[in-house]
Formats: C-alpha cells, structure tokens, sequence
C-alpha cells in the first residue's frame, strides 16, 4: 500500500522506540509545543488547531489569532480533568483538544441539553450463568470502575436514571455469549449508564449490540478482575441519523486479560472513547477497532491505554475504510507509560484506506513515556489510497475492477473481524461491510 | 495455435514535461511455441512494451495495433487482455495490502478461467508449484507481495505464470535482481510451462545471462524505441561480447 501518510500525523509516525538509553526520564514523543524539541504549530495531537496553544515563538510566529484563552496544556495525558461532576468541564467550544475533529453542531445538544430523551431499550440474551440486574442510579456499584473524562460524558453520569449491571461471577465461565441489545427508537438527547464487572477467572464475551436510532450519551465501565478473560465488543449498526457518544472505560485487575473490539459501521456521527487502565501487574490488553466511514459519516475514536502499574502488555490495532463525500474519520491513540511501568510492552497500529476522493481520515498516535525500563514500546500510523498500481495488478491476472476493489478492502477489514471469535457476529459483520460496498458502487 | 501480432506501434506518455514518445514503430509477431527475446540498453523502451500489451493507463497508444489471434487487444480492458490469455509477470510487482496470497491465486483463477477450480486439483497444483519454485509453504497465508524480497517477487510472478497458463507469457526483466540460484529455480519454472507447447513467450531482458536457461529462438535488439536488429540466438553471443556500444553510438551519431 502506498504509505501516503495524510494529515494530522504527529511528527514520529511509523516511529518505533526500542531503544530508550538516550531517552530523559520524561521524555515524550509527540511533545506539545512548548515543551523542548517540539515542531512548531504540533502539539502531542498533532498540528494544533486549539485556542489553548499559543504556539511558539520560535521564527517570530506570534500566539494564534483565534482566541485568548489561557495557556494551560495538558503537560501529560495522565493528567486529564476526570470528574463526575458536570460542572469541572466549562461548555464545549470545539477548540479543545479532545474535541477539535468532532462536529459538535452534529451532535444534536448531548453537548448542551439536558439529557432527559427515553435512553434506548437495553435487552441482555445469550448466557445463564451470568447475572444480569437493572439497578438505580443510586447503586454503589456505579462509578467504581471509570471517572469522567469530558463533559459529554460527565452529563451522561449526571442524567441516567437506572443502569444495567452485568456481572459474571466469580471462576465463572460464561455459557454463552452475552448478548446486550441496545436498541433506540426515539432522537431525544438520552443517557445511559452500564457496567460489565468479570469478577476474579471468570471469563466471558460481552457483545454491545448498537443499532436503531438514538441521540445518546453512554458510559459503558467495565471491570476486569484478576485473572477475569473479558472481551467486550462494541458494534455501532446505528441507523442513517444516530448520533452516539461513549466512554468505555476498562479497568484491569492483576493477570487478567481483556480484549476491546470496536465495528463502527452505522450512525451519522459516532465517537468512542475506550481506554484501558492497568490496576496491577501482569494484564495484557487487546485493542481492536474496524470502521468504514461512507459519504457525511463522521466515525471517531479516541483510545488510552494507561500502563499505570510494571511488567503489563497492550496492543492496538484499528482499520478504517473511508468512501463518498465527505466521509471523516479520527483515530487518536495515547499510550502512557507512567514511571512505575516498568516492563512495559506497547505497539499500537492505526491504517486508513481511502477509497475515494472526498474523504478525510484523521490520524495521531501518541505515546508517553516515563521511564526507559521498558520492553518495547511503539507505533505506526499509515493512510493510504488504494491507488491505481494495485488495481492494474490484479486486474492484470484477468480480475475485473470491481472485484478487485472488493478484494482490497475485505481482505483489509477481516483482520479486525477475525478478532471477535464469535462466528455468527463475525459472519453478520462480513455480511455488513459487504453491503457498505455494495452501497459505495465498489 | 496462437499468434499475437504487433504492427508499426507508436507509443508514448503524458509528463509534467509534455507528451514524450517511446515507442517508435515497433512490429513483432510471436507464435505459439516460440520464445523471442527482446534486449536492449535501458530507456530503450523494453518495458513500455511490456506494459503496454498488459493495458496499463499510463502508456499511451498513438498509433499501431496489438492483435491476438486477429482480435483487438487494444481495444480491451486490462482484466479482458489477462483473460484473453495474456500474462505479463512484472518488473516491480507491487504489494497489495489485505489480500492473501491464496485468496488472490484463486480469485485470479477464478476469473481467468470463468469458474472456481476444483478445490482439492487447485490445493495441490499450488503446492505443487510453490515447492518446484522453492517458495516457502508460509508465503500462501501472506499478503499478496507484502514484505517479499526481490527474489521472491519474482518468484511467485512465475508462479502465478505456471498456474494462470497464459496463451502469451511477457516477463518483464524477470531476470534483474536474481541470484545465480533464484535465477534457474525462475528459470526452469519458465521452461516447464514453455515445454508444454501452449505458450509463447516474450523475455525482455537487459543481459543476457538468462539466455544461458532459457533459450530464445528469435533475439530482437530494442535500441531508442525500435528494433534495431533482429536475428537468432546468435545475436545474443554478440551481444555479450561487444554489448550494445555500437547500437548506441549509431543512435547519438
């Protein structure tokens, strides 16, 4: 594939850190400006488009023209405002970092408005040793395992009124896959709140089922306790008009292992935030993500995996495929690796396939580390087109184009696929994105 | 028995310099069962014929004809060329993301051949193949080209040639960036396809040491996009002696 990195790539794309002997204790790849050794006009997002950055005065750029905010950068993703109360994140301006690719006109008020819209339907199927509850707002459970990390979700913690706890007990192994059908009718702005808890080696796969129509604000926590085997998969089928924003926050227990698969396929603008937080030693994480954006589509998502704790795994890996007019998708992935975590292994991956003009495909890996006692620790980002050599060579061995089209992007989209190991989803996700095709006239 | 018939072709290609010719009147015929050989010194425009049998957009047909068996192949699509029984085994064969190679042998078979091959003759025949080139086992679950050396590129060009059994094969520099050894695995696999009488072959070669293993019946010697001189595999010996000074120097003279 042609590495045609496009836009938005911070500086050290396809970098690859090994070796960390030459490394400062603190040392950042990405770094915000202002911070030594930057580029000037990048952040550790990328080129900066916020108000909150002043630039650098290096070459005698003055501070940006647009806005007058104060000059706080975040000096660590670590260190990002996490609260449950609504009032710790001022109102959404679009300038913030974490929120400069989002269209927030699009997001139909769970930005601003009270969420008190019917949350969608909520139906648990699939596995009868596990316990399924619908609890009060009130219920200590709540909260446990994830904080806040932005105002959207923040309102969602303040607003819902019941909760849908799943819980696989203790050395439980699940006796099917747990089904959880999210299922919307209405477009009111609603909340929703659910928990996932694996206790302690117990092991389950927990399939979020997104479709119908919604305007919703979720926070999905998930407990994975020690030596607990989770996979959770987030499907967004949404209809034409949903507009869906969800934390996903793991936290994982001592040797357990956890898998996030996400199939963003659906919705008019979707945005998903998973992150991974390591509790205590040993865990490995595994981070996958499919979306295929067509013409308007506005797929996002925004990964942490927090190495907080030595001697713990992770691996992302997130494809995207983009078609039609305006079809927009962002992938930011921040890997931190505190001071403690030490023993570290990290690579993520992000590739983007655009398969059309008009499309526009956002990618900016970030990786931050504080101590150089680390395995390895690394990240590549690639966006690239399906261009015309690869069409003449396959169609050189008397295949047609529009097959040869096919061919390239199920084959670059069933990796991701492969991963859910749940035959009747994966065949239903073929099905999908065969269909995503078909519409796109590939 | 098949003929491909290249008649006074004049090529060329669109640059941010202008329209630049390439080829300049080239008329070849090649009959089934023979392999003729086209040498000639780089820029010469060897490759631009090659490519532009195979259909590829960027080369531009300003005048001539291409004809297999009196139909007009300039006149079809890439993918029709290919199924009309032409195979051009590439210089630079480029890595195609996602596909396996398995999946891509038998989707192109698929295709060449206008329905699926039988899946236990097909499994074997690939195995088969693979093992007589030397291509590791592993290779058939790796993308299409994906982190291929150079050898093994062109490799698995020859063995897409012993599968696809193409009524004209063009292999295009086949030969460069081959090791002695990789170069008689590449080229027996060549002449066991060859030997079976239903091909024609084009070997377009800047040396000669691949003549040494595959034995060309006609040498055509291409020199600033027309052939300069044509004869038997004698040309060949010459050439390796006294290389391509003396067509060059007539064309700067």
């Amino acid at each position: 594939m042609a590495e045609t990195t496009h836009t938005e790539i911070s500086p050290d794309t396809e970098g690859e850190v090994t070796d960390l002997g030459d490394l400062d204790e603190k040392a950042r790849l990405g770094a915000p400006s202002g911070a030594a050794a930057s580029i000037d006009g990048f952040t550790e997002e990328g080129e900066s488009l916020s108000a909150d950055d002043q630039g650098s005065e290096q070459l005698g750029l003055k501070k940006h023209s647009h806005g007058n905010a104060p000059v706080v950068p975040e000096a660590s993703r670590g260190e990002r405002r996490r609260s449950f109360d609504l009032a710790d994140f001022p109102s959404l301006t679009g300038l913030e970092e974490d929120w400069r690719f989002t269209p927030l006109k699009r997001l139909r008020g769970l930005h601003t408005d009270a969420l008190t819209g019917t949350a969608p339907a909520v139906n648990v199927t699939g596995a009868g040793n596990v316990t399924v509850e619908t609890v009060d707002r009130s219920d200590a459970r709540l909260g446990t395992a994830a904080t806040p990390e932005d105002r959207v979700s923040a309102a969602a913690w303040n607003a819902f009124s019941d909760a849908t706890v799943i819980t696989i007990p203790k050395e439980t192994v699940a006796d099917g896959e747990v089904m959880v059908s999210v299922t919307g009718s209405t477009s009111g702005a609603a909340a929703q709140h659910i928990l996932i808890h694996a206790e302690a080696f117990s092991k389950a796969v927990v399939v979020l089922d997104h479709t119908g129509s919604v305007t919703l604000a979720q926070n999905v926590e998930i407990i994975v306790g020690d030596g607990a085997e989770l996979t959770v998969v987030s499907v967004q089928e949404w209809d034409d008009d949903a507009v869906h924003v969800s934390s996903q926050q793991a936290k994982v227990g001592r040797d357990a292992r956890y898998k996030h698969v996400v199939v963003s396929l659906g919705g008019d603008l979707v945005r998903l935030t998973p992150s991974s937080i390591f509790t205590a030693t040993g865990a490995e994480v595994e981070m996958y993500g499919l979306y295929f954006a067509d013409a308007g589509q506005h797929l996002e998502q925004r990964l942490l995996v927090d190495h907080a704790v030595p001697n713990c795994k992770s691996r992302v890996t997130y494809k995207g495929a983009l078609q039609g007019d305006d079809a927009h998708t962002v992938w930011v992935g921040d890997v931190l690796i505190r001071k403690a975590a030490e023993g570290t292994d990290t690579y993520e991956t992000n590739r983007n396939l655009i398969l059309t003009d008009g499309a526009r495909s956002d990618s900016v890996p970030n990786l931050e580390i504080e101590t150089g006692l680390i395995e390895g620790a690394g990240h590549a980002s690639a966006t690239g087109r399906f261009d015309d050599e690869h069409l003449f060579y396959l169609m050189a061995r008397g295949i047609p184009e529009k097959d040869a089209r096919r061919l390239v992007v199920r084959g670059f989209l069933t990796e991701v696929i492969q991963q859910i190991k749940v035959p009747s989803l994966e065949e239903r996700l073929s099905a999908s994105v065969e269909r995503e095709l078909a519409a796109g006239n590939l | 028995m098949s003929t491909l018939e290249i008649k006074d072709l004049h090529v060329s290609i669109d640059t941010d310099q202008g329209n630049i010719p390439i080829l300049k009147g080239v008329t070849l015929t090649i009959n089934t069962g023979e392999t003729h050989a086209i040498m000639g010194p780089n820029g010469s425009g060897k490759s631009t014929l090659a490519s532009t049998i195979a259909g590829h957009p960027r080369y531009k047909v300003d005048s001539g004809s291409i004809t297999l068996d009196g139909e007009d192949v300039l006149s079809m699509s890439v993918d029709e060329r290919a199924r009309a029984g032409l195979f051009l085994a590439m210089q630079y064969p480029v890595e195609v993301p996602g596909v396996t190679m398995t999946n891509f042998l038998r989707t192109a078979k698929t295709a060449l051949d206008g329905e699926a091959p039988s899946l236990r003759h097909w499994t074997k025949d690939v195995k088969t193949a693979m093992a007589q080139l030397r291509i590791d086992a592993d290779f058939a679950q790796r993308n299409v080209n994906e982190g291929f050396s150079g050898g093994e590129k062109k490799r698995v060009e020859i063995l897409q040639l012993e599968l696809f059994r193409p009524k004209f094969a063009i292999l295009d520099e086949t030969d460069s960036g081959l090791d002695v050894d990789a170069l008689k695995v590449v080229s027996e696999g060549v002449n066991r396809e060859h030997s079976k009488g239903e091909m024609g072959t084009l070997l377009i070669t800047h040396y000669t040491r691949i003549l040494r293993y595959i034995k060309p019946d006609f040498v055509h010697v291409f020199v600033a996009g027309r052939i300069a001189e044509q004869g038997g595999p004698e040309l060949a010996d010459r050439l390796e002696e006294e290389g391509y000074d003396r067509f060059t120097a007539a064309v700067e003279a």
